[in-house]
Formats: structure tokens, C-alpha cells, sequence
């Protein structure tokens, strides 16, 4: 299987990376529109700025190939950045427009609450998940993020609540995507990334 | 359901040992950074600092080649500082495989560090270290602000402690050695505005100490900024690490020697503190 790591600069990928090699995959690192247009499964992490990400993309005129890639049905990836990037627009960067694969926007978590949401938290289940499978329902996943979904309209298989609830992992058909960072998440990080592998497999 | 306090070991290394001290002086070997690593991610550490106390530019090569050899060990987050002085600085431990990068003096010396390192990587990978000391009776006569030749003479006006007699903690800095002649709180306030997303807080007056972590300090900066705080510096009992999360209002805890001596066990520690409905992440 030819599992493409979309290396865009703005985000580390090595993480991801190691992350997959200690599962015995073999992703390969690039960010071509060429390596889009053959791969079998897409892997788009991201951390920072919601701008980084963005640019970084239509800097390398990836836009396109990933949503056409996307819209062909190859099965996606997307970890935190990589998750914002799917909806309309992110209030960290409203000029600019995002993939727009996904109904809604991104927004700021609430004022009430210590901002990043930086650390291990836990997620409220809405369905079934592939992505989720084999993991228990109290495992603690962790987050390092600012901005969120906050207004899931049925992409979402599980929630997060810090402040505010927003939308943790997303199943839809075959784009997935998760706000917090599994390469980080420890055991269930890891089984998660397993069945990502085992959902593009079949 | 509610995001969990996080315990987190710190290796200080000088070259490619793990060393540690008290009140950050008297050095000694504490063993292998990646060896402790693994053993720190199997146990259930949230996250792992990695901080080089040498902090020379010969021995950079040795300390990057320590955080990619521990990061490979790890699938938990992890902080990398000492010596980061600059963008490159940054980049090179980023690509090693650190998550955050930590910095301390080099901000206190120019603050707009942080905001660069913040534009670059995102506030979630910019922690402000604070090595802070009480002054009970601090002199009359305080830092009145830069040498004129200092480019951003209002930050220093800002930051500088007004002529008080009134008690505050100090901002210290080269690894505790130096004052910098700034109120703690204050700092901490302007490096968050400056784009830090957490604060690793360092007590100097209870570092090593082993007397539980400082209680008030921690308080008073977690009230003062809208970030995540990390206390360290003198923790050994559990009641200790309770003690900081429910009275210091402390997001994280810090410790290095009581895990690496086996004087105190992640587990035991996290078992302890769920049984004080204190939220952890456990099992891990």
C-alpha cells in the first residue's frame, strides 16, 4: 500500500513517521501533487498555526490534487491542524479559506477556560467507530490545540469537552480525522493509528 | 471527563548523561536519557522535558543527537530547552523529534524570542521557563531598566520590578546563577501576551529541597495567566503533587531526582492521586 505522509513543511511529520514505523508501516514522506494522484491512503498531520498549514498547501499547489484525492474516495487522515483543515474557514485565519470538504467552521475554544487545551483528555463517544475500535472508552488521548470544531454537524464520532464541546475524531466515508495527536497518545494513540491502516487496507 | 493533571519527569543532561544537582549546584550522573525516557513512557509519564543544563554551543551536536535518540523512545509528548537562543535553535531540536521547545534566559535577554519561536511553531510549542526566587526584603534600589544601548527599553521599563520594599519573586537567570531584576508575575504575564502557550515554573528556593512544591508561587501565577502552568522544585511525596494541583491551582508537575532514584514511581504516584479525585490519566 502506498501510504503517503503529506510532508507540507508547517508540522512534524517525524513524529507521525515513527509512529507508523513502530506499527510496521512504511509511509512515504512527500508533497507532491504526483505522489496525491497515486497514493492509496493520506495521512495530513499539522501543528501550529492554522495559516501555516493553509499556505503551506496552496504554496505547493496541493490543494487541489489532496481534495480531488479526497473526493476520489482515497482514505484520509487528518491529525489537529490536519482536522480544522477539513472544514469552511478557521477563526485563527478567517482570510483564508480551508479544504471545505466538511459543513462549518473552526473557532476559538471559550475565553473560561487555560488556553492551549494542552494535555491528556478524554472523549464522549456520539457512534460506532472504526477508528475507535479496541480502545476503551476511557482512554485519555492528548490535545495541544486552541481552535476546534465547536459546532459538529454529524461528521463527528466522538466529542471532546473543554469549555466548550467540539469535535475529537470524524468518520465520513473515508475521510477521518482527530483533534488530538495519537502519534502522542500512547498506546491508544498507537491502536488507533493501527486501525486507520487496517480501514485503508480494506 | 475533564482534561487530566500531568506529572512529568525532567532529565537535565550535560552531554549525553543524565545528571543531577541541588539548588542546581553540585552536579552528579543520574544515569542514561534514553533508558530513563523509555522507562518513563512505559510507566505512564504525560509528557517528558529534556533540558541541556550545559547548555554550551560545542556540546549543541551531543544534545540534539540526545533528543532524537529519546524521542524515539517515546509516544508521548515531548519538551526540549537549554540553550535555545534562537529560531534555529528551535528548528533543529524540532526536527530532532521535540514537540516544545523551552526558553529561559535567551527570552529574558530578548523577549521578542518568544513571539518569533510562537509565529513559527504555534503558541502550543513555546514554553516560558521561570526560574523564580522569593525576595522577602528586596532592595530599595532595583533594575531601573536596560542599558540605553537595549533596543526595547519599554519592555524592561515594564518589566522591572518598581522601587518597593514590598516581598515578590525574582526572575533568575544562567541556571539561577543571575538575577534578572524582574517580577516573576509579571514576566510570566508579558511572555504569555508575547505568544508562550505554557509556563514550566521553577522554585528556586524549594528546588531540591524536597519540601513540596511552592505552594504560593504557583498559585499566583496560575491566577495570573490564561495558560497552562507546570510547578517544579522540591517535590517527594505524592501529598506533595496533590498538594499543587488542588492549593497551587498547578496544570502540571515537574520533578526530576525522586524518579530517577526510584524514590517515587509514576504509578504509585498517579494511584495515589486518583484515590484524591485528583483527574490523571490512569491507567496509562
Amino acid at each position: 500500500m502506498n501510504l503517503l505522509l503529506l510532508d507540507h513543511g508547517a508540522g512534524n511529520v517525524t513524529s507521525v513517521e515513527r509512529a507508523l514505523h513502530r506499527l510496521g508501516a512504511n509511509p512515504q514522506r512527500a508533497n507532491t501533487a504526483e505522489s496525491l494522484a497515486t497514493a492509496d491512503a493520506i495521512i495530513l498531520p499539522g501543528v501550529g498555526h492554522y495559516s501555516a498549514l493553509i499556505r503551506a498547501l496552496d504554496e505547493r499547489q496541493l490543494r487541489a490534487p489532496l481534495v480531488a484525492a479526497i473526493q476520489r474516495g482515497v482514505p484520509f487522515l487528518g491529525i489537529c491542524l490536519g482536522l480544522q483543515a477539513l472544514y469552511k474557514s478557521s477563526q485563527e485565519a478567517p482570510e483564508l479559506n480551508g479544504l471545505n470538504l466538511l459543513p462549518g467552521h473552526v473557532s476559538s475554544l471559550p475565553a473560561n477556560v487555560k488556553l492551549p487545551h494542552m494535555g491528556w483528555n478524554q472523549l464522549q463517544l456520539s457512534r460506532p467507530s472504526r477508528l475507535l475500535a479496541n480502545i476503551s472508552p476511557d482512554a485519555f488521548f492528548y490535545f495541544a490545540h486552541s481552535f476546534a470544531a465547536t459546532e459538529p454537524n454529524g461528521e463527528a464520532v466522538a466529542l471532546c469537552n473543554y469549555g466548550a464541546p467540539f469535535v475529537a475524531v470524524i468518520e465520513n466515508r473515508n475521510i477521518h480525522a482527530t483533534q488530538f495527536h495519537p502519534e502522542k497518545s500512547g498506546a491508544p494513540g498507537s491502536q488507533l493509528l493501527e486501525n486507520f491502516l487496517e480501514a485503508s487496507h480494506s | 471527563m475533564s482534561l487530566a493533571r500531568r506529572i512529568i519527569p525532567c532529565l537535565d543532561t550535560d552531554g549525553d548523561r543524565v545528571v543531577k544537582g541541588v539548588n542546581f549546584v553540585g552536579l552528579r550522573d543520574a544515569g542514561d536519557p534514553v533508558e530513563l525516557s523509555a522507562r518513563y513512557n512505559a510507566e505512564g509519564a504525560d509528557e517528558l522535558v529534556v533540558l541541556d543544563i550545559a547548555a554550551s554551543r560545542d556540546r549543541r551536536p551531543t544534545f540534539i543527537e540526545t533528543i532524537r535518540r529519546v524521542a524515539a523512545e517515546l509516544s508521548i509528548p515531548l519538551t526540549a530547552g537549554g540553550g535555545i537562543r534562537s529560531l534555529e535553535d528551535a528548528r533543529s531540536v524540532i526536527q530532532a523529534g521535540a514537540d516544545k521547545v523551552a526558553v529561559n534566559t535567551a527570552a529574558v535577554a530578548r523577549p521578542e524570542l518568544i513571539t518569533e519561536l510562537s509565529r513559527e511553531f504555534g503558541a502550543q510549542a513555546v514554553v516560558l521557563a521561570i526560574d523564580a526566587k522569593f525576595l522577602s526584603q528586596p532592595a530599595t534600589q532595583t533594575n531601573n531598566g536596560p542599558e540605553p544601548s537595549q533596543p526595547d527599553a519599554p519592555v524592561y521599563a515594564y518589566l522591572s520590578r518598581p522601587q518597593t520594599s514590598a516581598p515578590y519573586w525574582d526572575v533568575m537567570v544562567r541556571g539561577g546563577r543571575e538575577s534578572a531584576n524582574m517580577d516573576a508575575v509579571r514576566w510570566a504575564q508579558y511572555g504569555v501576551a508575547a505568544g508562550a502557550g505554557e509556563i514550566l515554573l521553577t522554585s528556586m528556593d524549594r528546588d531540591g529541597t524536597q519540601l513540596g512544591f511552592d505552594v504560593p508561587l504557583t498559585a499566583a501565577i496560575s491566577r495570573a495567566v490564561s495558560v497552562p502552568v507546570i510547578a517544579s522544585g522540591g517535590a517527594k511525596l505524592p501529598e506533595h503533587f496533590a498538594q499543587i494541583f488542588s492549593e497551587g491551582s498547578a496544570d502540571a508537575a515537574l520533578a526530576a531526582s525522586i524518579f530517577h532514584d526510584n524514590v517515587q514511581s509514576i504509578r504509585v504516584l498517579k494511584q495515589f492521586l486518583t484515590a484524591q479525585k485528583i483527574e490523571v490519566r490512569f491507567p496509562c
